[in-house]
C-alpha cells in the first residue's frame, strides 16, 4: 500500500538538471576519494587526493557541457580509463580503470540530470534525499567492513609463497603467483589432518550431547508448575555469559581433581556446556509457538508422553532443536580457549592447531583451512537459513 | 516412527564412533612440548621418529614452550602434569629449577657419554646452566635485512640499526629489553666488556633508553618469531632481528632477498627439561627419551633440519648437509668462526637479576 503510493508520487517527481556548482564539487568529492585509495596505494594520500578532486571535477564538466551525447561521453572516459589504467598497472589496472570509468560516467550523469530523485516522493526535502543515499552508503560500508577481512583471506590462502603477501605476481595475474601448494599441506600434513580428526571426533560428540540435555532443559523448562524456572534458565546460560577464559580456568582446576583434565571425556563434556546455552535458547524460542492443547488431545487419545513427545512435539520443535545443534556444533568446532586449557596435545582441535602456527609460523596454510571453514560455515549456516524459513511456513508465518 | 528411529540410530552411531576413538591415556606414549614450526620438525626428524621406531613409545607433539613456565605452574597447582619432556630456553629452565617445578639432572649419569668416552658434563662444558637443564642447540638472535632495500653499502656492523639516515626504512625489534639494550649501549659508544656494568645503573639504562628512542618512530615490535621473516619479505621492513634459523629457513628455503647481519648477534641456549613429580613409569621413560635425545649423533643429525649449532663439542665435527637443500650446514651456523667474529652471550645472571625491573622500566617507555 505505502509502496505502491510512493511510486504513484515518485512518477509524479518532476526530473530537471542540476547547475554546475552542484555536480562538479560532488564528483570531485568523490574523486578524491578514490584518489586517496590510489593515491596511498602509489605513496601519497594527499597528492591522491588533489589529483583525483581536480580530474574528476574536469570530467564533470567536459561530459555535461563540451560533449553533446551521454553516451559518447560516457563509453569515451571509459575507455580513457581503461587504457589509462593498462599502461600503468597492467591487468589490475585496466578492472580498476574501467570500474572508475563506469562509475564516474554514470555518476556525472546521474547527478547532472536529477535522476536522484526519480523513484523518490516529490515533496522529499533535499536534507532526505542526501540522507536516503546517506543511509544506502553507511548500510554498505558496515558490510563491507565486516566481510573484507574474510575476503581477503580467500586469495592468499592461493598464494605461491609461504608468507602472508600478496606477491606481484598475484596482483599481476600471472597464474605462477598462485598454488594449490598450502591446500595440499594441510591434507598431507600429519598436524592438520590429526587436528581435523580429533575437531570431527570431538564436535558431533558434544553437540549431541548439547541437543540431548538442551532440548530436555527448554522443554521441562518451559512448563509453568517448575519451580525457580527463571534461576535454573539463567544458570544453564551462564557459560554463554561469563567469559571464556573464566570458564576454562575453572573447568581446568575442576577437571584436573577428578582425572578428566587432558582427556577426550573432558573435552567433550566441556564443549556439550558450552554448547547448551544455544540449544536451550532456539528450543525455548520455537516452544513460544508450541500449542500445550496438542499433547493433551495426544494424551486424550491414550499416547503415552514419551510416544506424544517423538510423535507430536519432537516435530514441531525439530528446526529449533536443529538450528540449535547447528549452534553448538559451530561453537565446539570453533572453540579454542576451553580446548587449551582442558585439552592435551592428544586433543588438539583445528582451531588450536591455527592458534600455535598463527604465533610459531605464519604460514599461508591456516589460510587455507580458514578458506575451507568458511565455505563449511557458510554451508552449515544456509542449512539454518532454510529450516528457519522451513519453520515459519509451518507455523504460518511467510517469510519475508 | 520413522523419525524416532533415526534419531536414535544416528545418536547410537556417533556415540559409538566418539566412544571408539576415546582411548584415554595409552600405556606407552609421552607428550613432548616444543616450539612448534621448523624447530619441532627438526627435532620431530633427528629424534622422536628414530625413538619411537626404537622403543615403540608413541610421541604426542605439543608446542605450547612459549608459556611453558606458567603452564607448569597451573599443572602443579592442579596436581595434574601432564607434559613428560619440555622444551625451553635456558633462562626459563633456571626459573623452573628454582621453584622446584624441573627435576635436577646429574649429567654424568643421566646424559649419554661422547663417543671417545667423553663425560657429558665436559662434553657440554659451560652450556649445563643450572642444575636442570640439558642443553641441545646454541641459536642467536641477530639482525636480518633486505639485500635490496638497503642501497649500495650493504650494512656491516650492528649499528646498522641506529643509522636510519644510511637505511631509512622501518626496523623490526622485539618487544622486550633483552639484546634491544645491549645493543643500543654498544651503538652508544659503550665497550662490550662494559655492557653490563653500565646497564646495572640507573643512568645506563636511561642512556639505553634514549639510544633507542632515536629510532622509536621507526620500529616495529615483534613477539612472534615469525614476525620478522613475514615483515621482511613483505618489504614492510628494511632490517630486522630475529632467531637464525629462520633467517636461514627465508634466505635459503624461501629463496628471499634478505643477508643476516651476524655482528653483535646474541647467543643463547636451548634444551629439555623433566617436569619435577612425574610418576616412575613416566619419569623413567622421559629420562630414557633423554638420554638418547641428547646424545652427540642425535644432536649433529638436528643440524641437518635447521641452522642452530648443537651443545656438545662432540657433535661439531659431524655437522654434514641439509637434509633437503644439500648445502654445508657449517657456514650457516651461529657458532661457525666466520659468523662468530663478534659475538654476545645472553648473561643470564644480569638477566635473572634485572629483567623485572628492566621489563618495567622498558614497557613504560613503550607507552611513552
Amino acid at each position: 500500500m505505502l509502496s505502491w503510493g510512493a511510486d504513484l508520487m515518485a512518477a509524479l517527481t518532476p526530473i530537471s538538471r542540476k547547475p554546475v556548482s552542484f555536480y562538479v564539487p560532488v564528483v570531485a568529492a568523490f574523486g578524491a576519494l578514490a584518489g586517496l585509495f590510489v593515491g596511498t596505494a602509489q605513496g601519497s594520500g594527499l597528492m591522491g587526493i588533489v589529483f583525483g578532486a581536480i580530474l574528476m571535477g574536469a570530467v564533470a564538466f567536459v561530459l555535461t557541457k563540451l560533449i553533446p551525447n551521454e553516451r559518447v561521453g560516457r563509453w569515451g572516459l571509459f575507455g580513457v580509463l581503461v587504457i589509462a589504467g593498462v599502461l600503468l598497472g597492467g591487468i589490475p589496472g585496466l578492472i580498476i580503470g574501467g570500474a572508475f570509468g563506469w562509475f564516474f560516467g554514470w555518476l556525472t550523469f546521474w547527478l547532472f540530470e536529477g535522476r536522484y530523485r526519480g523513484h523518490l516522493a516529490p515533496f522529499l526535502t533535499p536534507g532526505q534525499v542526501l540522507w536516503h543515499y546517506a543511509f544506502r552508503v553507511i548500510c554498505g560500508s558496515i558490510f563491507v567492513f565486516l566481510i573484507t577481512p574474510i575476503i581477503v583471506v580467500m586469495p592468499l590462502s592461493f598464494n605461491a609463497q609461504d608468507f602472508f603477501t600478496f606477491t606481484p605476481e598475484m596482483l599481476r595475474f600471472d597464474p605462477a603467483g598462485y598454488s594449490l601448494k598450502h591446500y595440499r599441506d594441510f591434507f598431507n600434513n600429519e598436524d592438520w589432518q590429526n587436528a581435523v580428526r580429533n575437531s570431527i571426533r570431538i564436535a558431533p560428540v558434544a553437540t549431541l550431547l548439547s541437543v540431548g540435555f538442551g532440548t530436555l532443559a527448554a522443554i521441562g523448562l518451559s512448563q509453568p508448575h517448575v519451580p525457580f524456572r527463571r534461576a535454573i534458565m539463567a544458570v544453564l546460560i551462564s557459560p554463554m555469559i561469563v567469559p571464556l577464559i573464566i570458564s576454562a580456568a575453572g573447568m581446568y582446576f575442576f577437571y584436573s581433581r577428578i582425572g578428566l583434565q587432558g582427556t577426550y571425556i573432558g573435552v567433550v563434556l566441556a564443549h556439550a556446556a558450552l554448547g547448551i546455552p544455544f540449544v536451550i535458547i532456539t528450543v525455548t524460542a520455537t516452544l513460544v509457538g508450541f500449542d500445550n492443547s496438542l499433547t493433551r488431545a495426544a494424551a486424550n487419545m491414550g499416547a503415552s508422553p514419551v510416544r506424544t513427545f517423538f510423535k507430536v512435539q519432537m516435530p514441531l520443535i525439530l528446526p529449533g532443536v536443529i538450528s540449535g545443534g547447528l549452534f553448538a556444533f559451530i561453537t565446539s568446532f570453533d572453540e579454542v580457549v576451553v580446548v587449551l586449557f582442558v585439552g592435551s596435545a592428544g586433543q588438539k582441535t583445528l582451531p588450536w592447531q591455527m592458534f600455535t602456527g598463527l604465533r610459531e609460523q605464519i604460514s599461508p596454510t591456516i589460510l587455507a583451512v580458514a578458506t575451507l571453514l568458511v565455505a563449511i560455515s557458510i554451508l552449515l549456516l544456509t542449512t539454518l537459513e532454510l529450516l528457519r524459513r522451513r519453520s515459519e511456513r509451518l507455523r504460518g508465518i511467510t517469510p519475508t | 516412527m520413522k523419525l524416532t528411529k533415526t534419531l536414535l540410530a544416528s545418536t547410537a552411531l556417533t556415540v559409538a564412533a566418539g566412544m571408539s576413538f576415546a582411548d584415554g591415556h595409552m600405556a606407552n606414549e609421552m607428550t613432548i612440548v616444543s616450539w612448534g614450526g621448523a624447530y619441532s620438525a627438526s627435532q620431530q626428524n633427528a629424534y622422536h621418529t628414530p625413538y619411537s621406531e626404537n622403543t615403540g613409545t608413541k610421541i604426542i607433539n605439543d608446542e605450547s614452550s612459549a608459556e611453558a613456565v606458567s603452564k607448569l605452574r597451573a599443572m602443579k597447582e592442579a596436581g595434574n602434569v601432564t607434559w613428560d619432556v619440555v622444551d625451553v630456553v635456558a633462562a626459563d629452565a633456571l626459573r623452573l629449577c628454582d621453584e622446584g617445578l624441573a627435576m635436577e639432572i646429574d649429567a654424568d649419569t643421566m646424559l649419554a657419554d661422547a663417543p671417545d668416552g667423553t663425560k657429558a658434563s665436559e662434553d657440554f662444558g659451560d652450556l649445563l646452566v643450572g642444575d636442570c637443564f640439558i642443553p641441545q642447540i646454541v641459536y642467536s638472535t641477530t639482525v636480518g635485512y633486505r639485500t635490496d632495500l638497503v642501497g649500495d653499502t650493504a650494512p656491516t656492523d650492528i649499528c646498522a640499526l641506529f643509522d636510519t639516515e644510511t637505511y631509512p626504512g622501518k626496523r623490526a625489534l622485539e618487544k622486550r629489553p633483552i639484546n634491544n639494550m645491549e645493543w643500543a649501549l654498544l651503538c652508544d659508544g659503550v665497550a662490550k666488556g662494559e655492557v653490563y656494568d653500565v646497564l646495572e645503573t640507573e643512568e645506563g639504562q636511561q642512556k639505553a633508553l634514549d639510544k633507542l628512542a632515536t629510532i622509536k618512530d621507526d620500529v616495529i615490535w615483534w613477539s612472534a618469531g615469525a614476525d620478522t621473516p613475514q615483515l621482511l619479505a613483505d618489504g614492510e621492513v628494511v632490517m630486522g632481528s630475529t632467531y637464525n634459523g629462520r633467517l636461514f629457513a627465508l634466505i635459503e628455503e624461501q629463496k628471499q632477498p634478505v643477508a643476516m647481519l651476524w655482528d653483535a648477534q646474541v647467543f643463547d641456549l636451548d634444551g629439555w627439561i623433566i617436569p619435577a613429580g612425574l610418576p616412575d613409569d613416566r619419569k623413567a621413560r622421559a629420562l630414557d627419551y633423554i638420554m638418547f635425545a641428547t646424545d652427540t649423533q642425535r644432536l649433529a643429525d638436528q643440524a641437518k633440519y635447521i641452522s642452530y649449532g648443537p651443545a656438545r663439542k662432540s657433535s661439531a665435527p659431524l655437522v654434514g648437509q641439509h637434509a633437503e637443500l644439500g648445502i654445508d650446514m657449517a657456514p650457516h651456523m651461529p657458532t661457525d668462526p666466520e659468523n662468530a667474529k663478534n659475538t654476545f652471550l645472553y648473561n643470564y645472571e644480569f638477566w635473572a637479576d634485572y629483567r623485572d625491573d628492566i621489563d618495567a622500566k622498558f614497557q613504560a617507555w613503550l607507552v611513552q
